[in-house]
C-alpha cells in the first residue's frame, strides 16, 4: 500500500513534467503542423544555460529564469532562422528538420558543457514528507514542480481565452489565410507561439533537472513520453495534452515501479502504438478520427 | 522477398512489349554515343545489375588489397553504414515513409549475432554467413511486428513511433542483462578468415588477409548483395508499387494496391537490411552494447540517406562514405581548434545536425539531386541550340 | 462595347480602389493579363465571368495572397502592390474569401472580435459587437456557439459582420450568394445595397465578384467582365444588363 502511494505520488510529479513537454509540442502542432522533435533537446540546452549560471554563484532562480529567457530566445530563432523555411512543405522535410536541430543541440551542448552526468540542484528539500511516522515519497520539491507546472498552464489558459492576443494565435492556427487577411500578423505570432512553447519546455528541463543527473540525453527519453502523452491527449488540445501528460506520469511510474526502470521507455512505446492504433484522435479529444 | 525471383522477366516483359510497337510505328532513332555499348549489355535487368555487382567487387578488391589496414577498417565501418543507409533509403526514398527506429533495428542484428557467435573466437558452432542470415532473419520478423504498426502511421507520427522505439530497445538489453550482458554489452569473436579465402585473395594479390580486411570484405560484399537485390527490386513491379505509393496514395489504392500490406513489406525489407548491417557492425566492432546504438546512431543513418538525396541508392553509399571519411577530419578539426578529445568527438554529430537542417533548407534533393541538376544543365544548355530554334 | 462610362470627376478617384494593369499567374498559367478595375466609394462595382475567368485571383492579389506580376494596386491613391496580406488588411481592406471563411473552431463572438481587432479600443469594440448583432439578429442567438453550427446564411452574416468591424474603406465579396436559398441571396444583397448608401460620407467601396450575373448586376453600380483574365467590358451596371450579346457570350443569362 505504502509503496502504491509513494509510486503514484512520483508519478504525479513526473507527469507535469511530461505534461509540460506535450503541452509545448501542441502548441506548436497546432500552428505549424510541425512536431518538434528538439523541443527536449533546447530544453536540455537552456537548463545547462542555468546549471552554468548556478554553478558560477548564481542562485537557482536566477537560473530558472534564465532559463526561461533563453527559452524564449531560442525558440523564436530556431522558428524565425530555420523552421520558417519549412513549413507549410512537405511534413518528412519538416521532421528531418527537427531532427537535425535535436542532434545538433545536444552536440553542441556536449562541446560546450561536456558530456559527463552532472548533478542540478534542487530549489527544495528532496527528502520526503513524514506522514503519520511514515516516510513517503513526495517532496517538498515535487510540490514545486506541480505548482510551477500549473502556474504556467493557468498563464496559458488566460493568455488564449482572455486576450486579444490569444484569440489571435488560436486564429492563426486554425485558418492562417483567414487570419492573415483579418489583418493578423501570422508569421509573428508563429514565431511568439515557438518562443512560448520553448518556454514551457525550458521550464520541464530545469524542473526534471532538480535534484538529478542531468547529461546532454538526459532529455531524450522525457520528450519521448512528453509526445506520447500528446498523442494520447490527441495533439491538438492543450487540455488533452494535460491530462495525457499525467496519465503517462503515472502509468509509467507504476511500470517503474513494479516492473522494473529499464522497461519505462519500451511501455511508453507499447502505449504509444496501442493509442495511434485503437483511438488515434486521443483519448480525450473530440474531434473525429483523423489520419495518423 | 519472394517476389524478386519474378521481377527480372516481369520487368523484361514489359519492356519488350512497349518497345515493339514503338519502333514499328516510328522509324530508328540516330544512334547515340552509348548505343554501341548498351547494345552489348545483357537485356535482363537482373543479368545488368548482376554485372555491374561484379564490376563493384572487383573495385572492392583493388581498393581493399591497395589500402592500408586503417583505410581497410574505415571501409569496414562504411559497409555497415551503408547496407543500414541502403535498406533506410528503400523505406524513406522509395516508399516514403521515415524510421528513426534503425539503430534500433541494428541492434537488433548485432546482438543475434553476439549471442550465436559467442566471445570466444573458436566457440563458435556456426559459419559467419548462416550467422548473418540468421540475424537478418530475426530483425525481419521484428520489423513484420514494428512495420504492421508503422503501416498505419505517417509524417511524424511515424517519426516520433520509431523514435520511441529507438529510445526503448536499449532498456531491453540491460533488463535482460543476464543473456545481453546490462550496459558492458556482449563481446562479440571476430570470425578469422577461412584458409580457403585467404588462400584466393594470396593467389590474386600475393597478400595475407589480416582480420580486418576480411571483416572489409565480408561487409562489402554483403552490400553488393543487398544492392544488387535492392536495385532488383527497385526497378521491377515491387519498386513501381512503392513509388506509386510514395507519390500518391489514394490514386496508388484505386488501382487496387493495397497500401498497408505493401508498407508493412517494405518496412521488412528495410528491416532485414539493417538486421545484416547490425551484423556486420557487431563483427567490426566485436561488441553489442546499449551505448552503441543510441538515437545519434540512427540520426546519422539519417543523415546519410538525406545528404545523399532521399530515394537513390548512389546518394546512400555517398552519404555513407561521406560519414564515414568526413568524421575523423571533423574531430580532427575539433581538437586543433582546442577541443578534448571528448568534446571533438562531438563536433561530428553536431555537424551531422547542421548538414540535416542545411540540406533541407537548401537543397532538400541532396547531393545527388544537386549534381543531377548541375548534369541536366550542362545538357540541355549544349542541346539548347537545336531547341530554341522551334521557340 | 464601352471600355469606360465614368461619370465621377477624375479626382474623385484619389480614394477608394484602382487597380492598374494588373498581371498574375500561377506558374505557368496566366491567370491575370494586365486588369484595370476601379472602385469607388459608395457604389458596388460587380466583377462577373464565367469559371476561370480571374475573378478570385484578381481578389486575392488585391488583398496581397497572391504576389502579381505586374501591375499595381493603388489604396486611396496608395501604392499598395505586394504588400503582405495583414498589411493590406491594416491599410482597410476587408476581404471575404470564396468559401466564407469562417474560423470554424472559434465561437462567433471569437470571430467578430478578430474583426474588431483591426477596428479600435475595447470599449467602442463592445458598441460595435452589439450593431452587428442588432444588424444580424441570429448571429446574437448563437454568438457563444462554435461557427461550425451556424448554417450557410448564418455564416455570410458572421463574415460581412465581420468584414464591417474592421472599419473597412474597400470590401472585397467572393462569390457571397455561393450555395444559398435565393431569398437568403436577396436579404444579403440588400443588405449590402443599405450599407453602401447609408455609409455617412459615402466611404465603403464594396468589389463584389459574382457567377450570379443577374443577381449581382440588380444591386451593383458598375459592372466589369473578365474574360480569360483580360477586362472584355466596363459599363454601368444597368447598359450590361442590357446588352444582349455580352450577356450570352460571357454571363450565362
Amino acid at each position: 500500500m505504502q509503496q502504491f502511494l509513494n509510486v503514484t505520488l512520483t508519478g504525479l510529479a513526473q507527469g507535469a513534467v511530461y505534461a509540460a513537454i506535450a503541452l509545448a509540442l501542441v502548441l506548436i502542432w497546432r500552428s505549424t503542423r510541425i512536431v518538434n522533435f528538439a523541443q527536449g533537446a533546447m530544453a536540455m540546452f537552456t537548463t545547462y544555460i542555468a546549471l552554468a549560471l548556478i554553478e558560477a554563484g548564481q542562485s537557482y532562480w536566477v537560473g530558472l529564469l534564465v532559463a526561461l529567457v533563453s527559452g524564449l530566445v531560442l525558440g523564436a530563432l530556431v522558428e524565425r532562422v530555420v523552421v520558417r523555411r519549412v513549413e507549410g512543405g512537405p511534413e518528412l522535410n519538416a521532421v528531418i528538420v527537427t531532427l537535425g536541430l535535436f542532434v545538433g543541440f545536444q552536440a553542441l551542448a556536449a562541446i560546450l558543457f561536456g558530456s559527463t552526468f552532472v548533478s542540478f540542484p534542487a530549489p527544495f528539500d528532496l527528502r520526503g514528507f513524514t506522514v503519520g511516522g511514515v516516510n513517503i515519497a513526495f517532496t517538498p520539491n515535487s510540490i514545486f514542480v506541480i505548482v510551477a507546472v500549473i502556474v504556467v498552464m493557468l498563464a496559458l489558459v488566460a493568455l488564449f481565452r482572455f486576450t486579444n492576443l490569444g484569440l489571435q494565435m488560436r486564429a492563426s492556427a486554425f485558418s492562417q489565410e483567414m487570419s492573415r487577411l483579418l489583418g493578423v500578423r501570422v508569421g509573428a505570432l508563429l514565431t511568439l507561439g515557438w518562443a512560448l512553447a520553448a518556454v514551457v519546455g525550458s521550464l520541464a528541463g530545469v524542473l526534471i533537472a532538480g535534484g538529478n543527473l542531468v547529461s546532454p540525453n538526459y532529455m531524450d527519453a522525457v520528450v519521448v513520453y512528453g509526445f506520447v502523452a500528446a498523442v494520447l491527449g490527441g495533439l491538438e488540445s492543450p487540455g488533452g495534452a494535460v491530462v495525457g501528460g499525467l496519465t503517462i506520469g503515472l502509468l509509467l511510474s507504476y511500470v517503474s515501479g513494479y516492473l522494473g526502470s529499464e522497461l519505462v521507455a519500451l511501455a511508453s512505446l507499447v502505449i504509444l502504438v496501442a493509442v495511434l492504433l485503437v483511438r488515434p484522435q486521443g483519448l480525450f479529444s473530440h474531434a473525429a478520427a483523423r489520419r495518423v | 522477398m519472394t517476389q524478386q525471383a519474378d521481377t527480372p522477366q516481369d520487368t523484361e516483359k514489359d519492356t519488350g512489349q512497349a518497345a515493339a510497337p514503338a519502333s514499328a510505328a516510328a522509324p530508328a532513332p540516330p544512334p547515340g554515343r552509348f548505343d554501341a555499348v548498351r547494345r552489348r549489355l545483357p537485356k535482363s535487368t537482373f543479368a545488368r545489375h548482376a554485372l555491374a555487382a561484379l564490376g563493384g567487387l572487383v573495385v572492392v578488391f583493388l581498393v581493399l588489397e591497395l589500402t592500408n589496414p586503417f583505410r581497410n577498417s574505415q571501409f569496414a565501418t562504411m559497409s555497415y553504414y551503408a547496407i543500414a543507409a541502403v535498406g533506410l533509403t528503400t523505406l524513406t526514398g522509395l516508399n516514403g515513409q521515415i524510421s528513426l527506429g534503425h539503430g534500433a533495428l541494428m541492434a537488433v542484428g548485432a546482438y543475434t549475432t553476439g549471442l550465436l557467435l559467442g566471445p570466444d573466437a573458436d566457440g563458435a558452432a556456426l559459419p559467419l554467413p548462416i550467422v548473418m542470415l540468421v540475424a537478418m532473419a530475426v530483425t525481419a520478423v521484428v520489423g513484420v511486428v514494428v512495420g504492421a504498426a508503422a503501416a498505419r502511421l505517417h509524417g511524424p507520427y511515424l517519426a516520433g513511433a520509431t523514435l520511441a522505439l529507438a529510445v526503448a530497445l536499449p532498456g531491453l538489453a540491460i533488463y535482460f542483462d543476464e543473456v545481453l550482458g546490462g550496459e558492458q554489452g556482449l563481446r562479440i569473436a571476430a570470425p578469422r578468415a577461412p584458409d580457403w579465402f585467404s588462400d584466393a585473395i594470396y593467389f590474386l594479390s600475393a597478400n595475407e588477409t589480416p582480420g580486418v580486411k576480411y571483416l572489409a570484405y565480408v561487409g562489402w560484399i554483403t552490400l553488393l548483395v543487398v544492392l544488387l537485390l535492392m536495385a532488383n527490386l527497385k526497378r521491377g513491379r515491387v519498386g513501381r508499387v512503392w513509388q506509386a505509393v510514395r507519390d500518391d496514395e489514394v490514386a496508388a489504392e484505386l488501382a487496387g494496391i493495397r497500401l498497408g500490406r505493401t508498407r508493412v513489406v517494405a518496412f521488412v525489407v528495410s528491416a532485414a537490411c539493417a538486421g545484416l548491417a547490425g551484423a556486420v557492425l557487431a563483427v567490426v566492432v566485436r561488441l553489442a552494447a546499449p551505448s552503441g546504438f543510441t538515437i545519434v546512431l540512427s540520426l546519422s543513418l539519417l543523415t546519410a540517406v538525406v545528404l545523399g538525396g532521399l530515394g537513390t541508392f548512389t546518394g546512400a553509399l555517398l552519404g555513407s562514405a561521406l560519414l564515414v571519411f568526413l568524421t575523423p577530419t571533423v574531430t580532427n578539426l575539433g581538437t586543433s581548434l582546442g577541443l578534448d578529445a571528448t568534446a571533438a568527438a562531438e563536433v561530428a554529430p553536431f555537424v551531422y545536425g547542421v548538414v540535416l537542417v542545411l540540406v533541407m533548407l537548401l537543397a532538400p534533393a541532396g547531393a545527388v539531386g544537386v549534381l543531377r541538376k548541375v548534369w541536366h544543365r550542362t545538357r540541355s544548355d549544349r542541346s539548347g541550340s537545336s531547341t530554341r530554334r522551334s521557340a | 462595347m464601352s471600355t469606360s462610362s465614368d461619370t465621377r470627376p477624375a479626382d474623385a478617384r484619389t480614394t477608394g480602389l484602382e487597380v492598374v494593369g494588373l498581371s498574375a499567374s500561377y506558374g505557368p498559367v496566366t491567370a491575370l493579363d494586365g486588369v484595370d478595375v476601379s472602385a469607388e466609394p459608395g457604389r458596388i462595382t460587380a466583377v462577373l465571368g464565367a469559371n476561370g475567368a480571374g475573378k478570385t485571383t484578381l481578389l486575392r492579389t488585391i488583398s496581397g495572397l497572391v504576389r502579381p506580376t505586374a501591375g499595381k494596386v493603388l489604396l486611396g491613391g496608395r501604392d499598395v502592390t505586394r504588400a503582405p496580406a495583414e498589411m493590406i488588411a491594416r491599410a482597410g481592406v476587408a476581404h471575404v474569401p470564396e468559401g466564407r471563411g469562417v474560423i470554424t473552431e472559434l465561437t462567433v463572438e471569437e470571430n467578430l472580435r478578430l474583426g474588431a481587432l483591426l477596428g479600435s479600443s475595447r470599449k467602442r469594440t463592445r458598441q460595435q459587437l452589439d450593431d452587428i448583432y442588432t444588424m444580424f439578429p441570429p448571429l446574437a442567438e448563437r454568438r457563444g456557439r462554435h461557427a461550425h453550427t451556424l448554417s450557410g446564411g448564418e455564416r455570410q452574416m458572421l463574415v460581412i459582420g465581420r468584414a464591417l468591424l474592421s472599419g473597412p474603406d474597400v470590401l472585397l465579396l467572393d462569390e457571397p450568394s455561393l450555395g444559398l436559398a435565393p431569398r437568403i441571396v436577396a436579404q444579403i444583397f440588400g443588405l449590402l445595397r443599405e450599407l453602401v448608401d447609408d455609409t455617412a460620407g459615402e466611404r465603403l467601396s464594396v468589389l463584389l465578384v459574382e457567377q450570379n450575373a443577374r443577381s449581382a448586376l440588380s444591386i451593383a453600380d458598375v459592372g466589369v467582365v473578365l474574360n480569360l483574365g483580360r477586362v472584355v467590358a466596363v459599363d454601368s451596371a444597368a447598359a450590361l444588363a442590357a446588352d444582349d450579346g455580352l450577356r450570352h457570350a460571357y454571363l450565362g443569362f
